[in-house]
């Protein structure tokens, strides 16, 4: 189980855990699910077209990600943000399909961008995964306080002169960088499990920012590594097993969330 | 050469794909327009996207087991309603974060049947095809079918109507009024589960998204009356979809190897465009009206 291409595939891999978990600590807190569903898919356009150019998919990926960040927090200025998210989704996978339909991409690349190709990771990947994700935590760093306040309580962070605005502007170029960090590893699709499941699984433990976080990432590795060392052994698709893992997760904490509530109402005398 | 010519290239009409897109589109965008209006007045776009993936999943199954994709994709999606219903909260960020988690779960799923299929059936994936489905190679068998379902969703939205449309617009008022809220809840997002399906199926995902909510957001920009909203909807949405047709139809009549742009693309570029012009009259429409406007509880916050 430990031939290069593994070791590439567990230290990639941990990269993204680390920093999805962090991330997807603040999409959790946000309710920005849609948006870390969104911004992924649309940046697989991006890929697409910088086949079609001959340029590099890490730049399409880049690029388009942070266009979708964009034009969410631009259209959202006006309506509601999920209009906003569905319309930006549904604009950029339209740009794919002309992309798509120009190149004679074969339908192989197109699986790996949507589900992921973990086992497939080239060392030369290492390096710019792991200056994204350093990116993403510096940022994440910067804005810790303000990001953390405009999430949980919105009308205290606008009173401390925090403009929501700019906040969900940041918050969506910070899922544009975990987007382009992580869709050639794990895929379009899988990058959103990882978002979301492992983040909203700590939550039901904890409700303190730090541990939560850290625990966060640390299910979040947990999950990729259990996915690919199963995924090794049976020969079935890690994305599965990413998927089905943080569902799992997630069913997890809501037990023992809904455990701790009976016990503390069994615990409170009578009358 | 006279002007109808030159916008409408010769065999638009004759053209037995194309005569199919236009119908399935209709009937698509019409479903789509009423359905996406509770859709965006109940801020439940998320989960109206998400049912394109998570049928997805489903088709891929059915195609693995040898039955219809439809029934893999309705089956599935009916299901994932069910669990969204039973872990989700009434708040949107918690029901965002249910819809989310199950989304996730599916494209496991997904990911495995692609596998699975690829591997023992060599089928390609309904996945990528249901991604990006194209009207042009909608089988003109599949009208009736589309017909039904279609006119199921409709039947569904009419007996709801009411008190969706309470529980939608005033949660409290509903619930003091004794309506059903939870069962209401259930039955719309089965009916929205239903739409997403049919068109998903037909025209693809991006469309159905793209049908879903543009048209009603773009009408709820012009109308605040739920009923004219629906009506202005559906009216957009075909508009849309035919235009869409039509310039797609075109583009590959002008190209010197007959590939045009896909038919996806245009509509979706059709959907942007009305849905950003349609801000400007609400824009010109405050200014003129200025400070006197009298305070409108609006369906639409921005």
């Amino acid at each position: 189980m430990f031939e290069t291409f593994m070791i590439n595939a567990f230290e990639t891999s941990a990269i993204v855990a680390i920093v999805s978990g962090v991330v997807g600590f603040f999409t959790v807190l946000r309710g920005a699910a849609f948006a870390a569903h969104a911004i992924p898919n649309g940046a697989f356009a991006g890929a697409a077209g910088a086949s079609l150019l001959g340029i590099s998919k890490l730049v399409g990926l880049g690029v388009f990600a942070l266009v979708g960040a964009v034009l969410i927090a631009a259209l959202g200025r006006r309506s509601r943000s999920d209009v906003a998210t569905a319309l930006t989704v549904a604009l950029l996978l339209g740009l794919g399909d002309l992309f798509l339909s120009r190149s004679e991409e074969y339908s192989a690349q197109v699986f790996a961008l949507l589900f992921g190709d973990i086992l497939g990771v080239a060392s030369y990947q290492i390096v710019p995964t792991a200056l994204l994700g350093l990116a993403c935590i510096l940022v994440i760093l910067m804005l810790y306080r303000p990001l953390l306040l405009s999430s949980v309580v919105p009308d205290v962070a606008e009173a401390r002169g925090i403009s929501p605005r700019w906040m969900d502007l940041a918050f969506l170029i910070i899922l544009a960088l975990v987007t382009t960090m992580a869709v050639p590893i794990v895929g379009a699709f899988l990058i959103f499990s990882l978002l979301i499941g492992p983040a909203a699984a700590a939550r039901a433990f904890t409700d303190r920012p730090l541990p939560a976080m850290v625990m966060s990432s640390c299910i979040a590795l947990v999950v990729v590594w259990a996915a690919i060392a199963v995924s090794y052994t049976t020969n079935l698709p890690v994305g599965f097993f990413v998927g089905s893992f943080s569902g799992l997760c997630y069913g997890l904490g809501r037990g023992w969330a809904i455990w701790g509530d009976r016990l503390r109402m069994s615990g409170r005398p009578a009358g | 050469m006279d002007l109808s010519a030159i916008i409408i290239e010769p065999g638009f009409f004759s053209n037995q794909p194309v005569q199919t897109a236009l119908v399935v589109s209709a009937i698509t965008a019409v479903v789509s327009a009423v359905v996406g209006v509770f859709t965006v007045i109940r801020g439940q776009s998320f989960a109206g996207h998400a049912f394109s993936d998570i049928g997805g999943a489903g088709a891929s199954g059915a195609v693995l087991v040898g039955a219809q994709p439809l029934l893999g994709f309705v089956t599935l999606n009916v299901a994932a309603a069910g669990v969204m219903e039973m872990i989700g909260i009434r708040r949107a960020r918690g029901r965002d974060l249910a819809t989310g988690i199950v989304l996730g779960v599916a494209l496991g799923f997904s990911a495995l049947f692609l596998f699975l299929a690829t591997t023992y059936t060599s089928t390609s994936g309904a996945t990528v095809s249901i991604l990006f489905g194209s009207l042009f190679t909608v089988a003109p068998s599949l009208i009736p079918v589309v017909a039904v379902l279609g006119a199921f969703v409709m039947a569904l939205i009419a007996i709801l109507y009411r008190p969706l449309l309470l529980t939608s617009i005033d949660y409290e008022l509903a619930a003091v009024r004794g309506v059903p809220i939870r069962l209401v809840g259930i039955g719309y997002l089965i009916a929205l589960a239903l739409a997403v399906s049919l068109s998903s199926i037909t025209i693809g995902a991006i469309l159905s998204t793209a049908l879903l909510v543009g048209p009603p957001a773009t009408a709820l920009r012009l109308t605040k009356r739920t009923g004219t909203a629906i009506a202005v909807a559906s009216a957009v949405g075909v508009a849309a979809a035919w235009l869409g047709i039509l310039i797609s139809y075109d583009t590959a009549s002008w190209s010197a190897d007959g590939n045009g742009w896909p038919v996806s693309f245009c509509i979706v570029a059709v959907v942007f465009v009305f849905y950003v012009s349609a801000s400007f009259p609400s824009r010109l429409g405050h200014r003129v009206r200025g400070h006197h406007q009298e305070p409108v509880k609006s369906l639409e916050p921005s």
